[in-house]
């Protein structure tokens, strides 16, 4: 059948099931991307004789004689291998203004959809993009990109000069992990166990290897007979060694039984439901409650524990413990004159970044093992590959394209393990795409956790005692079980000043997906709980909620202790907690706009702190070079997935050298761009990856200030850098005639800051319903100097926004059989545009002594404080605590008529008794 | 998402030319489900855009609607000014959790035989006493009313082989005055419960009730019932096995919003008395 596309014709046979999607992409119509491939997030949106459809919806045969509008060719005609189009749509014109991305996954979509809306549709953007999901923007400025609003844009730091990529993002040209052509690549997919618990006795291949296109069959005796933890940390024994490419051991639904690898997917799919396998059924554990008890199912035997946290106890489902005491908990408690005790449980969450993981495989020329792949940790990654298969790191390759989103899922090996072992084994080019069914019932999730909190405090409000008991569940393997313990059970109770404090914690395997690394990294959980203990402490004392952190909270010269006396490397760098209630408070004492008649409103908070890079050393290397025609090449090892790097990695470099970051070409996520960098996890690319950046550059300078004064005859001092040239007074060198010269830059992340958030909603809750609406929402940060405040921003909105989503609506269900009961954008719903408000981001004045040009990273910790913050509104709204995440409207409703029931509803919803 | 286990598309221009029926095969009208979803057990798709049915006709008797109209081309529709329960099509479409750019392919016909229990065609179709008109697979045709086409989540009347042809809406149901009122756990979430209230000239009364349910209920009386009267009507209409269970809204949530939408419904059409 014939179609045009872009302007180009093209004469194709579909197959007979072929959605329009991939008949694109195979036709290098890469700008068409898979974020769920079932209709649900949009990012495969295109245009048909103009009408714009999910082209994973549309039958690839009714696409004949139809003339097909990708974002590629929303600007005018193309061919699939152009490159940026010289002249922008105004729709993508405008998303570049409003810097209306930031993975830019969803842009594509974005962009073809918001092309097609008439002008009622873009006053109605809540209906008109209910079919697009964004997981990165919380949405304020794809709205504002709609709306046509313009930024400004500077060219040095504290100005917002966009993202470098930006119009290769809007025009569907950026490069994502599987945006590659790969002649003769084989494509992998996986069977996956159907029991929570089993033994596999028998794998018969026979009739897969039959079908046509079967080139391979692994199984768990094809795999090395080695263990490894799929979580990524610069120390690989923080996290136990349990995990097998492919195990014979089947502990939770969805594991890896077996690969098949074919010459086109579907003839791998056809491999893999010709699989006839044989299982023993094991008894499984699926309760986190029940995982410690003497006859609990054992998930694991003897295996390495890691190191962070381990477990002091030899119940082989225990994964880690955090235990520790400061002064006498229970003499505070005794102290006290009010004690509150409550126990909070946090559920389990994905991060559903847009773009699903998947790995490339290849051997370069040089017979290299090279694996493209779409992960925040290419060094660690490559690490790990050479470990499990004695490769030395000349022999391995691990890059990055532009990735879709991490929110720590990526902070780990769930690909490039088996994509090695299948380009090893067929010595061919493999390509393995998760579907987002898998992205949810086979990768991570947050940690749930259940917290139990009892504080005591006297009638001032002064904290005499801080106790947790919490109870981890890390599901089948113990990726970042302790790594998420520890940490959770730190900053979260280290921002209080009190004598008495205490920690005991365990994380408990169950025969359910792992959990792993998530944005927060354990403290989304802890904080949830203690935060609305703070809440419920300051009912009971009749204190205002701010005043009650203002008395406790932490301030520059307090010790920053949690349960441990221990020396730490975590300084007051700068302290802006005190500016962030302030403004907070300040805002909620506004009256919120007016909410419907019979609806209840209240206000609410919460504060976070947050460590500004994880402990025990995070490493990044930057290298600078002068080219020979005046222009810089900055190569960094860090990964861009929307956390916004790229750009400050450009200012950082382009003020140290007194240029613009135009002329800063960025080589980045690649394992041959340096020799090592730990990885965009913690929060890390600007306040590590940065500082090295800063450091490289500012040696460069140097080294071209000397030069060019030799040149010149004149003392260094002298010397200016000045765009393009050196200056000395009236003398001048061009910094074509420096070069070539390099420099670089090194960090250790050490010594560390903190940073601080705090999270303010006023709300209405209609008690009959369970409704919820957000009247007001407020988030004031301590960021230390922002360096991009239109990019910090955007971070702020995006983390709050998907912490709305772990707050309302996200859960990850696991039914009575160990299977994930909502494996769909459809089942597990994150927020869409009409979720969330509109976020009134605040930023404090200071300027952090740590991080580079004062800066602190700001990506992970907005998430942190807001399920408490609107869980205190709910309870000032309608007297009911919940004490469970998410707030659903119904379970809003069961509270709410439970607490009424009871007596204790506040009905008049007053802020304060 | 690419449907590898299909092996063969037909696409007859013709009753005549569909071809027998056999296990394995799917209807394809949007396929805005279908290729929603892995169909392992699924190897021939028949196209049914291909025979090439008028959308929609407005007669003397109503409103015909081929199976195959797009949700978008009924939202565009423009009915008589008499027919007063028109604004209701438009509330229904916009009650479909998928988006606008799946009402371009999405089709009215696909959502009544898909029975889900949020199908706002469905409700739309109840409300307003629609009847299927059904191609049996021996060429000949039968006629059932949609209420009975849906008997619980993704499970329909249709026998293996037969084809929604039409859904005809009576002009005596457009000229009711309508109530519409739904839930979602999120604002464009997927239906949790949706009402529909009908008062047609004479004074009869109808209720219907989908997406809290795991079948369409409707509930109809001579006159407007009062606010006891309803709920002790909704109490006897659906028992507790009735309600919906799903990850869209726990069952007692559920029940407890229909009584509330539904009591705000027959308030809205009684004029806040009764």
């Amino acid at each position: 059948m014939r179609l045009t596309v872009n302007g180009t014709e093209h004469e194709v046979t579909p197959r007979a099931g072929q959605c329009l999607r991939t008949l694109l992409r195979e036709l290098g119509w890469f700008g068409v991307k898979k974020g769920c491939d079932a209709g649900d997030c949009g990012a495969c949106t295109v245009h048909v004789d103009g009408e714009p459809l999910h082209s994973c919806l549309v039958p690839a045969f009714r696409a004949a004689e139809r003339s097909i509008t990708t974002v590629e060719g929303l600007g005018g005609p193309c061919s699939p291998r152009d490159g940026v189009p010289a002249a922008l749509h105004p729709v993508q014109a405008a998303f570049v203004a409003a810097q209306g991305f930031q993975c830019g996954f969803c842009t594509p979509g974005m962009v073809m959809t918001a092309a097609a809306l008439d002008q009622g549709q873009r006053q109605d953007l809540p209906a008109a993009l209910k079919g697009n999901l964004c997981r990165c923007t919380g949405y304020r400025s794809i709205a504002d990109a709609i709306a046509g609003a313009e930024g400004s844009a500077g060219s040095s730091c504290e100005h917002n000069p966009p993202a470098p990529a930006s119009t290769a993002i809007v025009s569907g040209r950026a490069r994502y992990t599987l945006d590659l052509d790969l002649p003769g690549a084989l494509h992998l997919k996986v069977l996956r166990s159907p029991h929570a618990h089993a033994r596999v006795l028998r794998i018969d291949a026979e009739a897969a290897l039959a079908l046509p296109g079967v080139v391979r069959v692994l199984t768990h005796a094809d795999a090395p007979d080695r263990l490894f933890s799929t979580a990524r940390h610069q120390n690989p024994a923080d996290d136990a060694s349990d995990t097998r490419v492919l195990d014979s051991v089947m502990r939770f639904v969805g594991q890896r039984v077996a690969a098949v690898i074919a010459e086109s997917e579907g003839a791998a799919e056809a491999g893999c439901r010709a699989l006839r396998v044989e299982y023993e059924v094991l008894p499984a554990c699926l309760d986190p409650e029940q995982a410690l008890t003497p006859d609990a199912p054992p998930v694991h035997g003897a295996r390495p524990t890691g190191e962070d946290a381990p477990p002091l106890h030899p119940h082989p489902n225990l994964a880690a413990e955090a235990h520790g005491e400061i002064g006498d908990v229970a003499a505070g408690l005794a102290a006290a004159d009010v004690v509150h005790e409550g126990t909070y449980r946090s559920q389990r969450i994905q991060h559903a970044h847009l773009e699903t993981h998947a790995a490339l495989g290849w051997r370069d020329p040089d017979g290299r093992l090279v694996i493209r792949s779409s992960t925040q940790v290419p060094f660690l990654t490559r690490d790990a590959l050479c470990a499990l298969f004695d490769l030395p790191r000349e022999e391995v390759r691990v890059e990055c394209g532009r990735v879709g989103g991490g929110f720590g899922g990526k902070q780990e090996m769930l690909t490039e393990d088996l994509v090695a072992l299948a380009v090893m084994a067929t010595g061919r080019p493999v390509r393995w795409e998760l579907t987002r069914t898998e992205q949810f019932t086979a990768t991570t999730t947050r940690h749930p956790m259940r917290v139990r909190v009892r504080l005591g405090a006297r009638t001032d409000g002064t904290l005499t005692a801080i106790d947790l008991q919490v109870l981890s569940n890390t599901g089948a393997y113990g990726n970042h079980a302790g790594g998420v313990l520890h940490h959770g059970c730190n900053e979260v109770i280290a921002v209080y000043r009190c004598p008495n404090k205490r920690v005991d914690g365990h994380a408990v395997h169950t025969h359910t997906l792992p959990a792993g690394a998530f944005r927060g990294y354990g403290l989304s959980q802890t904080i949830f709980a203690v935060e609305s203990a703070m809440d419920e402490l300051a009912r009971a004392l009749n204190l205002d909620p701010f005043e009650l952190r203002r008395r406790n909270m932490v301030r520059p010269g307090d010790p920053m202790v949690s349960t441990s006396l221990e020396p730490h490397d975590v300084r007051y760098g700068s302290y802006g907690l005190d500016q962030c209630l302030d403004a907070v408070s300040a805002a909620l004492s506004v009256p919120p706009p007016p909410a419907p008649p019979g609806w209840r409103t209240g206000s609410g908070m919460a504060l976070s702190m947050i460590d500004t890079i994880p402990p025990r050393g995070h490493f990044a290397e930057a290298r600078i070079a002068l080219d020979g025609d005046g222009r810089y090449t900055l190569s960094v090892g860090t990964v861009e997935f929307g956390n916004g790097t790229s750009t400050v990695h450009g200012q950082i470099a382009a003020q140290a050298l007194g240029t613009t970051p135009d002329r800063i070409g960025l080589r980045q996520g690649d394992t041959d761009a340096v020799g090592h960098d730990t990885g965009a996890y913690g929060s890390t690319g600007i306040v590590v990856a940065g500082q090295a950046t800063l450091r490289a550059a500012e040696a460069l300078a140097d080294a071209l200030r000397g030069r060019a004064a030799a040149r010149l005859g004149v003392d260094p001092a002298a010397c200016r850098l000045d765009g393009d040239a050196v200056t000395a007074g009236e003398a001048r060198v061009a910094l074509a005639d420096l070069g070539p010269a390099d420099a670089m830059g090194h960090a250790d992340g050490t010594p560390r800051s903190v940073a601080f958030n705090v999270q303010g909603f006023q709300v209405a809750v209609h008690p009959g319903t369970g409704e919820l609406r957000i009247l007001r929402s407020v988030h004031a940060a301590d960021a230390g100097r922002v360096m991009n405040p239109v990019q910090c921003r955007g971070q702020i909105e995006g983390g709050v926004a998907q912490a709305l989503g772990a707050a309302l609506y996200e859960d990850l269900a696991v039914d009575a059989g160990g299977r994930v009961a909502t494996p769909s954008f459809r089942t597990y719903h994150i927020p869409a545009i009409a979720d969330v408000p509109r976020t009134e981001v605040i930023f404090a004045d200071t300027h952090d002594g740590i991080g580079p040009l004062g800066a602190k990273s700001m990506s992970e910790s907005p998430f942190n404080p807001v399920a408490a913050a609107l869980g205190n509104a709910i309870r000032d709204a309608t007297g009911a605590r919940l004490t469970a995440t998410p707030f659903a409207p119904d379970r809003i409703y069961r509270q709410v008529d439970d607490a009424a029931r009871s007596g204790e509803a506040d009905l008049q919803g007053a802020s304060l008794p | 998402m690419d449907l590898d286990s299909i092996t063969e598309v037909v696409a007859p221009r013709t009753r005549a030319a569909l071809p027998a029926w056999r296990p394995g095969d799917a209807w394809l009208a949007g396929g805005t489900w279908l290729f929603s979803e892995p169909q392992d057990g699924i190897g021939r798709l028949i196209d049914l855009p291909s025979l090439g049915w008028e959308p929609h006709a407005v007669t003397e008797q109503g409103l015909q609607i081929g199976a195959t109209c797009t949700i978008a081309a009924l939202g565009r529709l423009e009915l008589p000014t008499a027919f007063s329960a028109a604004p209701l099509i438009g509330r229904c479409c916009r009650a479909l959790l998928g988006s606008f750019k799946v009402w371009n392919a999405a089709t009215v016909g696909g959502n009544l035989c898909l029975a889900l229990p949020a199908g706002p065609m469905i409700a739309l179709a109840v409300a307003l006493d629609g009847e299927c008109l059904i191609w049996t697979p021996e060429g000949g045709e039968r006629r059932l009313p949609v209420r009975d086409l849906v008997r619980g989540p993704q499970e329909t009347a249709l026998a293996p082989g037969e084809i929604l042809r039409r859904i005809d809406l009576p002009a005596a149901a457009f000229r009711r005055r309508t109530a519409f009122r739904r839930l979602s756990l999120s604002p464009n979430g997927r239906s949790g419960a949706l009402v529909i209230a009908t008062l047609d000239p004479a004074g009869a009364f109808a209720l219907t009730v989908t997406a809290a349910t795991r079948r369409p209920v409707r509930i109809d009386r001579p006159g407007l019932p009062g606010a006891a009267d309803l709920a002790a009507a909704l109490a006897a209409a659906i028992p507790d096995g009735l309600w919906y269970d799903d990850v869209h809204g726990a069952p007692d949530w559920r029940r407890h919003v229909t009584g509330l939408l539904a009591e705000e419904a027959r308030a809205e059409l009684g004029g806040g008395g009764a």
